[in-house]
């Protein structure tokens, strides 16, 4: 087998082990790992900007939330069936992503970290004060009702599970295909040193803003997905928190792997489950988890694998 | 209450919170001067300090100066020596390297947030000033017997905000003197200048990057047992101050002093009027956006840029 | 027919003058030398060409085209080729990766391998193809950048003092690569080497204090008073 082919067997070997997964896990556990395999999708799209392309986003909630609320919103006060409510709300990602790239991509640096901090900050503002519809930190519930997409009834596990792997699978490959092609060579290049690629003839900036699109229309899908499949849409997804977390899941799994954002996700998923039984602050788990991680740890878990064994790891 | 009073009322409650905002900002822009770091758990030191003085003026008892003016020395000593000991165990093992000490210290944010939860718990409790005693205010306006004075109703504030007030100016007026006439701040600002330049002649660079950091903290702290009896110690209360003094320290300039205070006023007074006049959460949204553009349109200003 | 010309290429850094209305012809095919005393402004001048600084004042004509507007990356697809003077390869990527990423510009599926062995071949670094970039010696380094600059097979080839670094027998071999590459490409030699100099260049300008000095044959530069006043007799 060459090189290449391993890869490509192992990546799909993780969606047919997470596929297969759903007929013997049990009910906890397989809850778990529908909402596992949707936030690591956000990890994903989180993963292209700050892994591969090397800019460390502070702000993706605006873009997780953007997909939510876009979601949310239609259905909840227009009356849309689920289908269009998703377009919906990856459009508006993709639309949100695009805005603040065009701004924050002016910066570099320290400079783009607190510029997306202060852009998802201002977002998540906006949803506490548009309360009337988005009923800001208590948020809305979508009902069984609207969670019908093609027949599909959402709300039960079966069917979540299922969509949750689709989700996670077209992202998932999305990303591998993109850091295997030209484009995400130069992606990687750009993280690597910029300068020189603008030298050899790209143009960085638009390669940035594309890879910033990307990243944030998958983050809005995942956002929108949360939302239709665990029935509800709340302004603590649109905080600060939820900007920390794609960094802190990717930062564990291996920036920069097409592999750690899933594994990141998974082990912080259940760390915080494990250690929901000691403490309710969950939130030191993330604390302490970031500041290990940054000591000792730049890597993260795949990362290490890829540094030690296999060199040739997407 | 007529425009005019109310306008009077809003610009007394800015100054509060100006010169407190003063304390935190000049905190956040000594370590980003002298450090080129930006510390995100700024707002969680200065959090500690207010639930350190609730701890301090809590044992006490007494009369409430007492437990106050030990908390006044005492908080900020302690948050300061925390500072210290996470410069040493974290900042100082990333190298200082500018993207991985955010991520660290936000980190050390939900650490310290989360601790502070834990132990102390998610009420908000107060510390009772030492004194204060209400003080009416004057107004004027031309009635039928021309040009007079009288004391329109609500328009008061306390001895204990004036105090806070020239607290804040007494210690402002100190950090100015130990930068400018002290010998650790001729080191400070050598190290600012030119961190290797420093290193060169000998600087002890680290100790120096250690010192500042736990300054700027303790400046924090102070600023928050001013405060504390006015608004109470509460986990959650790090998040406002940190968004103001970033305001402030970008409107500023950074490491500069006196563009601190002033740039401090300015939001501290806006931000009293704004509340007052508007919804707070506007206010809010208006003050993230414009840090963000402030950024953006002078990319090269404040940060610098990154070398690839 | 020039390849390149600059009209009143002027460049102040806060009121320093950098270079001072450079008038510069370079014809097709000429391996061209452009040497001078440290802060002459070479870089400056160069960097104004290939669009990494923009001038304060005059024009840069590509090909017959006004390309002062043009962002750099614009300028390299016209088929300009910068080497770093301070080696600036991307370290954590292997070798062919390097040589790949200047190589996908303008070619595309097998053409790409093909393009990155012959690169490496020229320059010598075949054994090294699979190495991290970052792990190459110093002068590796250099060849690398060579490599980088030779497949993007461009018109024009800027070279920031590629010998710096380089051994006596890696010297040797640049300069059969310049003699080899002559004639299809035109090359701008920034170089402190004056045996290369001599060696490989067509023609000669220095720069001195931000103006062209001089302009000629090697032998013609090694005689002129003035060039031996303000360079060959300082350096």
């Amino acid at each position: 087998m060459t090189a290449s082919s391993r890869v490509i067997v192992l990546h799909l070997g993780l969606l047919a082990l997470l596929f297969g997964l759903q007929f013997i896990l049990p009910a906890y556990h397989h809850g778990n790992l529908a909402r596992i395999m949707v936030l690591a999708s956000y990890a994903v799209g989180y993963n292209i900007l700050f892994g591969y392309t090397g800019l460390l986003s502070l702000g993706h909630a605006l873009f997780f939330a953007a997909g939510m609320y876009g979601m949310g919103l239609t259905i909840q006060h227009m009356g849309f069936t689920p289908a269009p409510a998703l377009i919906v709300g990856i459009v508006a990602g993709a639309f949100v992503a695009g805005a603040l790239a065009l701004l924050a991509l002016r910066t570099v640096g320290v400079s783009f970290m607190i510029v997306t901090l202060m852009f998802a900050q201002a977002g998540y503002l906006t949803v506490l004060y548009f309360g009337e519809y988005t009923r800001g930190d208590e948020g809305f519930v979508i009902q069984q009702a609207q969670r019908v997409l093609w027949g599909v009834d959402l709300s039960n596990a079966t069917n979540r599970y299922f969509a949750a792997w689709g989700l996670f699978s077209v992202s998932f490959g999305l990303s591998l295909w993109l850091v295997r092609s030209s484009f995400g060579r130069t992606l990687i290049a750009i993280r690597e040193n910029e300068e020189r690629v603008r030298m050899l003839g790209y143009d960085t900036y638009k390669h940035k803003l594309t890879a910033m699109i990307i990243s944030g229309t998958i983050s809005a899908a995942a956002g929108a997905f949360y939302g239709l499949l665990f029935g509800y849409a709340g302004a603590s997804f649109a905080s600060v928190q939820y900007s920390i977390f794609p960094l802190l899941w990717v930062l564990l799994g291996g920036a920069g792997t097409v592999l750690g954002p899933f594994v990141g996700t998974l082990f912080m998923f259940y760390l915080i489950d494990l250690s929901s039984g000691i403490t309710s602050a969950y939130l030191l788990i993330a604390g302490l988890a970031l500041v290990l991680l940054t000591l000792f740890a730049p890597q993260g878990l795949i990362g290490e694998i890829r540094r030690r064994f296999w060199k040739n790891l997407p | 209450m007529e425009f005019g009073p109310h306008l009077l009322l809003a610009t007394l409650e800015g100054a509060v919170t100006a010169a407190v905002l003063a304390l935190t900002a000049v905190g956040l822009s000594l370590v980003f001067g002298v450090m080129r770091v930006v510390n995100i758990a700024h707002g969680e030191f200065y959090m500690l300090g207010a639930v350190i003085a609730w701890y301090v003026a809590h044992m006490m008892g007494g009369h409430p100066a007492l437990g106050f003016f030990l908390a006044l020395v005492l908080a900020p000593l302690l948050v300061g020596a925390i500072a210290v000991l996470a410069d040493v165990i974290i900042l100082k093992r990333v190298d200082y390297d500018p993207e991985r000490t955010i991520v660290a210290t936000i980190g050390l944010l939900y650490i310290i947030q989360q601790l502070t939860l834990m132990t102390y718990g998610p009420e908000a409790r107060p510390v009772e000033a030492p004194f204060n005693s209400r003080i009416a205010l004057p107004w004027f306006e031309w009635g039928e017997n021309g040009f007079q004075f009288y004391y329109p109703w609500g328009l008061s504030t306390t001895s204990y905000k004036l105090a806070v007030i020239g607290a804040a100016g007494v210690v402002l007026l100190g950090v100015w003197a130990m930068m400018t006439r002290t010998k650790v701040g001729l080191l400070m600002r050598a190290t600012q200048a030119d961190r290797d330049m420093a290193l060169a002649f000998g600087i002890p660079v680290e100790r120096v990057y250690a010192l500042v950091f736990g300054i700027g903290a303790a400046l924090a702290a102070l600023g928050a047992v001013l405060i504390v009896p006015i608004q109470q110690a509460h986990y959650l209360m790090g998040a406002d101050p940190l968004l103001l003094a970033f305001i402030v320290v970008i409107i500023g300039g950074l490491g500069s002093l006196p563009g601190t205070v002033l740039a401090a006023l300015f939001i501290g007074l806006s931000d009293g009027i704004i509340s007052v006049f508007f919804s707070p959460t506007l206010a809010k949204i208006l003050a993230t956006l414009l840090v963000g553009l402030v950024l953006v349109w002078r990319p090269q200003g404040l940060f610098g840029t990154r070398t690839a | 027919m020039m390849i390149l010309s600059t009209r009143g290429l002027s460049k102040s850094f806060d009121g320093l003058q950098a270079v001072t209305k450079v008038d510069f012809d370079l014809p097709k095919g000429e391996v061209r030398a452009l040497i001078g005393p440290n802060g002459a402004g070479k870089t400056t001048l160069v960097g104004m060409i290939c669009g990494r600084i923009e001038p304060t004042s005059g024009h840069v004509q590509f090909d017959g085209e006004d390309i002062t507007r043009l962002p750099a990356h614009a300028r390299i697809m016209r088929g300009m080729a910068y080497t770093f003077q301070i080696t600036s390869v991307f370290a954590r990527l292997p070798v062919t990766e390097n040589v790949a990423l200047a190589a996908r510009r303008r070619l595309s599926g097998d053409a790409i391998d093909r393009a990155v062995a012959d690169a490496l071949a020229r320059v010598g670094l075949s054994n090294e193809a699979h190495e991290d970039a970052g792990n190459l010696s110093y002068g590796h380094q250099r060849l690398l950048e060579i490599a980088m600059g030779l497949a993007q097979s461009p018109r024009l080839l800027i070279l920031d003092e590629p010998t710096q670094g380089l051994s006596e027998g890696e010297i040797a071999d640049f300069k059969t690569l310049v003699r080899e590459l002559a004639g299809d490409t035109t090359i701008l030699l920034i170089e402190h080497n004056m045996d290369v100099v001599m060696e490989t260049a067509d023609r000669v300008s220095v720069l001195n204090f931000g103006e062209i000095l001089a302009e000629g044959t090697p032998t013609e530069i090694r005689e002129n008073a003035a060039v031996q006043a303000a360079y060959l007799g300082t350096g």
